[in-house]
């Protein structure tokens, strides 16, 4: 049965839309509940929205979101809980930021050399929890929510000894990366096009290796063999096995690529972030959870998980104009952890209703070639 | 065709003299050979690194106190993994139980803080059970949106409850809230701000009547003597200065053992864990004894939330929960699913946190190492016994290299110590896996007439 394209994209966008929808209701209700008015709220949200600024700062915030996405989404996609991108990124963001600021590469070069090792230290940590798992069966939840906590311990002995910034007295953090080590800020490139920013306002150079990145996590899903047998993986291990899947060094390769792309996720505060240039106690730290969200929100789909991204970067941008308005800022929260939840039980539903309709269907075929209908009227599952 | 027939229930035994002995559950003297050399190592381990607080009195207070969040947040995730759903969650019930608690201790006091953390706990619970168990979502998905809500919601509500007027007059901000009973003054029945303590008299001095009895225990450690003193000095940290949160949750292990195992609803919690279908079968309303099961699971995380709030400076403070909740999650593992287990591998993973934290963390820290060398040095006996030439490798790197540490450095990191529970938990799935046995249905998503 094939669908047309404007067909399949409306089926699609319906779930997240009314999860979406419902999101606001509930954030309304919470609203009123606390004395406050939605109207106000929302129209505030709106307003702050019509800005250049921030469109900016939405895609600043949506870029880290979205790699933080895709290397949970390498994982959900073979069925690979990699709970663990908050330490692997943790871990890498660290030993990138030290090991950048202690070399000195011409400009494209040192960039590359921080991007090559946040990547190999985010896949080596992942690789911990891929091994367990392939050697000795341990479950990647429990390993890599352990790895986390002790990501967590490793990095603030390394950044309190070794890493140390030690001409800096008062916080921990690495040294500053010198400016070849850095991606400078889109706002020129962005000028060509006509587009000109209010002084202090930056667009963040690190949007173009966040498209390339979801370009090549679409290219290699859906168009290499590695990416087909990974999905297979994810849909039915036991065939994708008996088809010739080795689901050992597939699990291993693919957790290790979840790692690696952990690694990216703090890269864009790292260099091209003006905030920082350097890994310390103001590092953003909750980005791994976040990123596990979005990609659920969007579903795995590269397109998805950017969309995703962009509403959850809005809800906090909009958001962030409450508190100077008297409301409490707070509502972002609820509201990206309503519209997650409610799009994670509208998806199951959609997917029950389609599994039901498709179970209705082979059963109506069998019926018009075999004739006596099936006895029982109650549709069983196809497959758990 | 084999000649040798091996009647039915008589297995050739295969196993050494001292695995026999080990795992023969009818023989008391097994535990308590196995706690002897327990007390034997950490005294070693105090006299030789000449480190006094490692089994100081005041170090098991302190043990116990961060013990019993770990352990209620093990209890929660024990009733929802046994009635099949895995709880990553219980960080955020635990977060929402630490906010209810904080308002409802402002308003009614430490008892009311309990159930207030109790029934915040609940709510997330109920939430978890409405995804997984009506919507048939997966359940890390849903535990890890829980995580991520949970602070949201923590810091919504200490919005709109701390920042009035009133509640900040009080000493309430968005990150706290107002301290225990403040918004109770002068009411009556009157409320109390601290709950109530107990200490065991004649062990640990406590009073009887307005007396104070004598502190055997606490003379006996003071002589450090050798395994003596230890003990006296381990149980006079757990019979003093208890508080009444602490006392009930040490009971409520063993409530919770016995309505496991030895109630109806217990059996057909477990049985909704181990084979869903197959308990639905004889009508066991396996989703609505998930749907409690949850409840109480996220109920005894809050609680968890709420003995943080009451052990803390008394009030609600965001934060404070730390990952606790993933901590319980690792208890319950390394406890293998069990009420004793769960309750032993808290009461490690606490003696670790309180044994850095005190003063003498530095030191304690260093007599650590030597404990886990002296540790390992009898698994390694152990394993050579046994012929495990296997794990004989790796127990012996492992001790070698706890001896080469504290022979080599002079202070360890705290970071160190605080990793030692995470590092701890991986050590056993890894290793002795094969000794760990889940409910076999956890993590399932199981329908009302599906296919087996």
């Amino acid at each position: 049965m094939k669908q047309s394209f404007g067909a399949r994209v409306v089926k699609a966008l319906a779930a997240p839309v009314a999860a979406l929808a419902l999101a606001v209701i509930v954030s309304s209700i919470a609203l009123l509940l606390a004395g406050y008015s939605p109207a106000k709220a929302f129209r505030v949200m709106w307003e702050v929205m019509d800005s250049t600024e921030s469109i900016v700062i939405v895609i600043n915030k949506a870029v880290p979101f979205y790699v933080a996405g895709v290397a949970a989404a390498i994982g959900f996609k073979m069925g690979l809980f990699n709970i663990g991108t908050s330490g692997q990124y943790r871990l890498a963001a660290l030993l990138a930021g030290a090991a950048g600021a202690a070399v000195h590469f011409p400009p494209v070069v040192h960039v590359l050399f921080i991007l090559v090792v946040a990547m190999a230290v985010g896949a080596a940590w992942a690789a911990i929890a891929g091994i367990l798992k392939v050697t000795r069966g341990v479950n990647e939840v429990v390993s890599t929510i352990m790895l986390n906590f002790i990501a967590v311990g490793l990095s603030s002995w390394l950044l309190s000894t070794y890493l140390r910034n030690r001409n800096v007295q008062l916080v921990a953090e690495t040294r500053t990366i010198p400016r070849s080590g850095r991606l400078p800020t889109l706002n020129r490139f962005v000028g060509f096009f006509g587009f000109h920013f209010d002084d202090g306002v930056f667009l963040h150079g690190f949007l173009p290796i966040a498209i390339l990145l979801g370009i090549g996590y679409y290219v290699l899903l859906n168009r290499s063999r590695f990416g087909f047998e990974l999905r297979a993986s994810g849909i039915n291990p036991s065939a994708a096995r008996a088809s010739g899947v080795n689901p050992k060094k597939l699990i291993l390769i693919t957790i290790m690529l979840s790692g690696a792309v952990a690694g990216l996720i703090g890269m864009s505060a790292l260099i091209a972030d003006p905030q920082f240039f350097k890994y310390g106690d103001q590092f953003p730290q909750q980005l791994g959870f976040t990123g596990i969200g979005i990609a659920l929100l969007g579903r795995n789909h590269p397109v998805g998980i950017a969309a995703a991204a962009i509403v959850w970067g809005v809800i906090e941008r909009a958001t962030q104009a409450l508190s100077i308005n008297n409301l409490p800022q707070e509502i972002g929260v609820i509201m990206q952890g309503t519209l997650l939840l409610s799009a994670m039980i509208a998806y199951e539903i959609v997917r029950r209703r389609n599994e039901e309709a498709a179970v209705r269907q082979a059963a109506a075929q069998t019926h018009q070639a075999s004739g006596p209908p099936p006895a029982t009227g109650v549709l069983q599952e196809v497959s758990t | 065709v084999s000649a040798v027939t091996v009647p039915v229930g008589q297995e050739p035994e295969r196993r050494s003299a001292i695995d026999r002995f080990l795992n023969d559950r009818s023989r008391p003297a097994q535990l308590g050979i196995l706690l002897l050399l327990a007390i034997a190592v950490v005294s070693s381990a105090r006299i030789i690194s000449d480190a006094n607080d490692l089994t100081a009195s005041a170090a098991f207070g302190t043990a116990l106190r961060f013990a019993i969040p770990i352990g209620l947040a093990g209890l929660g995730g024990l009733f929802s993994e046994r009635s099949g759903t895995v709880n990553i969650g219980l960080e955020g019930m635990m977060i929402l139980g630490t906010i209810f608690a904080g308002y409802a201790g402002w308003h009614y006091g430490p008892w009311g803080a309990l159930v207030g953390g109790v029934i915040g706990g609940a709510l997330g619970g109920l939430l978890h059970a409405l995804a997984t168990v009506t919507f048939g979502v997966n359940h890390i998905v849903s535990g890890v949106a829980i995580n991520l809500i949970a602070p949201g919601v923590a810091r919504y509500l200490a919005n709109v409850w701390f920042t009035t007027d009133e509640a900040a007059a009080l000493g309430g901000s968005i990150s706290n809230s107002p301290g225990m009973c403040a918004a109770a003054a002068g009411s009556s029945p009157p409320c109390n701000a601290t709950i109530q303590q107990f200490t065991m008299p004649f062990l640990s001095g406590g009073e009887l009547f307005g007396w104070r009895s004598p502190d055997t225990l606490g003379w006996l450690e003071d002589k450090h003597w050798f395994m003596i003193s230890d003990v006296a000095g381990a149980l006079r940290g757990v019979t003093s200065e208890l508080g009444m949160q602490t006392v009930l949750s040490i009971a409520l292990f063993f409530v919770v053992a016995y309505v496991m195992w030895r109630t109806p609803f217990g059996l057909r919690l477990r049985s909704a864990g181990e084979k869903p279908s197959a308990a639905d079968s004889l009508g066991v309303p396996v989703n609505r004894v998930k749907y409690i099961s949850l409840a109480i699971s996220g109920g005894l995380a809050g609680m968890g939330g709420a003995v943080l709030v009451l052990g803390g400076a008394g009030r609600y403070q965001e934060g404070l929960t730390q990952g606790i909740g993933y901590l319980g999650l690792a208890a319950l593992i390394v406890g293998n699913w069990r009420p004793l287990g769960i309750a032993m591998a808290a009461a490690l993973f606490g003696y670790f946190q309180a044994i850095a934290v005190r003063p003498a963390g530095a030191t304690s820290v260093h007599g650590l190492l030597v404990m886990a060398a002296l540790a390992m040095g009898l698994v390694l006996i152990y394993v050579a016994l046994t012929r495990r030439y296997f794990a004989i490798v790796w127990v012996a790197i492992i001790g070698a290299l706890a001896l080469w540490a504290y022979l080599a450095v002079d202070e360890v990191n705290n970071q160190f110590v605080y990793i030692t529970p995470y590092v701890v938990t991986l050590v056993v799935v890894t290793f002795l896996s094969q000794h760990l046995r889940p409910p076999a249905a956890a993590g399932q998503v199981w329908r009302k007439g599906q296919a087996t």
